[in-house]
């Protein structure tokens, strides 16, 4: 009842096992390499999905921007891998070897200051959740001190989400361009585009984001996960109640970005390149549908929603090509008006009460059957 | 610039507040002890509720100065006036229907109001004993558990007045709390606020004048954002000009 303190309860506990039984035992027995490894960039976008639960969801900020922050850990990544494999041997045929290669085509003769610290594997590491930490740390303390919010906040971000590609993409000998970072090879020296490298990938990746599904749920069980639910409701409440609203936004916003941005570089790491096709308003608002189609208030949810999603899309638009867009539309416009709560509302109002009504049912059943006593003399078993 | 007056546990003068060239509040002075209960009362529109707004910052004053125990509450955010003690419930009742009323009170407990605090806050054997003690006073100790979006309207008024009881502020600011309320939930309420009202100053909104009377220290009558008259129910009863414009109607 009033405890609601715990860490996960006994349902979750189970969602987790679940979770972790499909990602990490089933889904790799089934699948091929090359099915499995599409998994895997799926689970990154899951990261996505589940920073959006707790920033959208459960706090009420709606980011269409969240593109960037996946884009800003996949880049900062792929520069270290691209750094990896512009050894000067591995580039002597151009005019300056030693540096990247698209650099090379665009008449660059030296790696731009922002690029050598990506030869350092920990400075890397850390950079992956620091920049794009910090950079939604001043697009949230620019707009949630000014008390920017609701659709003038998600214009903004797809504003900003906008203005990174088009710099991305105008900054070609700087960013690679339109064509992103291609051709990464090895990490530390191993290739990570082996089969068997692949297969590990995935492995971190799932395990990674198990890890982030439990940070989140442990931030919501925390007070400062009900303070985002009780600021989505009445934001002026919590403010005099002596809280500083804005701080609470800015840091539900970079922890969804860095989620983000773990995702964005797991995804540079299994797909083997980068590019601004994945920063951009259109992969924006498709991880906000993944968070919308499997329930903005379920973290769970979201991770089975990504999925889901993704694997139609996958299906779909090898079939369907033009008609795909059109039915992600028609998907987010259906969930938003029929059913806000996603798949997890629809499992928890309609599958979960059938399921334990069949379990109570066998229960009772075992109990007729066990034991010669009749009903009243035992009570039937509780729930 | 007039000296920090520490008489007062609360010195308003000279406020003012203009919305494009109209005073809803002007140049409005006036005072209140510690451990007084002060009424605010007068016509719709008399700038009641701008000034308890300019008072716990939600509005900014275009003039005047609010002293605080000798601090300048104009100069601070809405969340700092609180810590330094002053808290406010809203007319309409304010509370999180996502959240149980014992979750609601917990918010309001004050401690762990930092974002690093938050995460951090443990739901102790202290904070347990006020939420549950602060529900005995608001009778709401049975439905702890309970969401608020299914408290009825009197239980809701109830729950932010707890919550602004969690809080101990010195100065307890309330917005018309009876307003919606049947008999028996205003006679309950009447009781509820000579308890919570012990130990600090309150400004109470309200136009039901019998409840008036029954709380009321001092009573100020506010008209077009102008002091009318000041003083005890009965001199301001007596007055004319708080006849005509207020309680004659």
């Amino acid at each position: 009842m009033v405890n609601g303190t715990h860490f996960l309860n006994r349902r979750e506990l189970l969602g987790v096992l679940v979770l972790a039984a499909l990602i990490l035992v089933v889904l790799p027995l089934t699948l091929d390499g090359f099915r499995l490894n599409l998994v895997g960039k799926y689970l990154t976008y899951a990261f996505v999905a589940l920073g959006l639960v707790l920033c959208w969801g459960n706090a009420g900020i709606l980011s269409l921007g969240q593109g960037i922050f996946f884009g800003l850990g996949g880049y900062c990544m792929a520069m270290y891998l691209k750094l990896q494999a512009s050894t000067p041997e591995a580039t002597k045929i151009q005019s300056t070897p030693g540096i990247p290669d698209f650099m090379d085509w665009n008449q660059i003769t030296a790696l731009p200051w922002f690029w050598e610290p990506f030869n350092n594997l920990a400075f890397t590491l850390l950079a992956i959740i620091l920049v794009p930490s910090l950079f939604a740390f001043i697009i949230g303390a620019a707009m949630f001190k000014r008390r920017v919010g609701g659709v003038y906040f998600a214009i903004i971000t797809q504003a900003i989400a906008a203005i990174l590609t088009i710099l991305i993409v105008g900054q070609q000998g700087y960013t690679g361009g339109i064509n992103g970072i291609t051709d990464l090879r090895t990490l530390q020296g191993w290739d990570i585009r082996t089969d068997a490298a692949k297969t590990i990938l995935y492995f971190v990746c799932a395990l990674l984001l198990i890890g982030a599904l439990l940070l989140a749920q442990l931030v919501r069980r925390s007070k400062l996960g009900r303070l985002l639910v009780a600021m989505r409701d009445k934001e002026d409440r919590v403010r005099f109640s002596g809280y500083d609203v804005a701080n609470f936004k800015i840091f539900v916003f970079c922890f969804a970005a860095a989620l983000a941005a773990v995702g964005g570089a797991m995804f540079t790491l299994q797909v083997g390149f980068m590019s601004p096709s994945f920063v951009g308003i259109v992969p924006s608002i498709e991880m906000v549908i993944f968070a919308a189609v499997g329930g903005r208030l379920s973290l769970f949810g979201a991770i089975y929603g990504t999925l889901l999603v993704n694997f139609a899309k996958t299906s779909l638009s090898e079939s369907f090509p033009e008609l795909w867009l059109l039915g992600l539309g028609g998907l987010f416009i259906a969930v938003v008006m029929a059913f806000p709560n996603g798949l997890a509302g629809l499992y928890a109002s309609y599958v979960e009460p059938a399921f334990l009504n069949l379990i109570a049912a066998v229960k009772t059943r075992i109990a007729r059957v066990a034991s010669p006593i009749p009903d009243g003399a035992r009570g039937a078993p509780a729930e | 610039m007039i000296a920090p007056n520490t008489d007062f546990l609360l010195a308003v003068s000279g406020l003012t507040v203009s919305f494009d060239g109209f005073k809803a509040v002007d140049d409005l002075s006036f005072y209140v002890d510690e451990n007084e209960i002060r009424v605010i009362i007068g016509p719709n529109g008399a700038g009641k509720t701008t000034v308890l707004d300019l008072i716990c910052g939600r509005t900014k004053a275009t003039a005047g100065t609010i002293q605080f125990k000798g601090r300048e509450l104009t100069e601070l955010k809405e969340h700092q006036i609180v810590q330094s003690g002053v808290g406010r419930k809203f007319q309409n009742p304010s509370i999180y229907d996502d959240l149980t009323v014992f979750e609601n009170l917990e918010i309001s407990f004050p401690r762990g109001r930092s974002v690093w605090g938050a995460l951090a806050f443990k739901r102790d054997a202290e904070v347990t004993d006020r939420v549950q003690a602060v529900a005995e006073t608001i009778f709401l100790r049975d439905l702890l558990g309970e969401r608020a979006e299914f408290l009825s309207h009197g239980q809701k008024q109830w729950l932010e007045i707890g919550m602004l009881l969690i809080q101990d502020p010195e100065l307890l600011m309330l917005d018309e709390p009876v307003a919606g309320m049947s008999v028996p939930e205003r006679r309950k309420t009447a009781e509820l606020l000579n308890t919570i009202i012990q130990g600090r100053s309150v400004i109470v909104i309200e136009h039901d004048m019998k409840f008036v009377e029954d709380i009321a220290h001092k009573v100020t009558v506010l008209h077009q954002g102008k002091v009318l008259a000041e003083g005890s129910m009965d001199t301001v009863k007596a007055d004319p000009r708080v006849v005509e414009v207020y309680l004659g109607h």
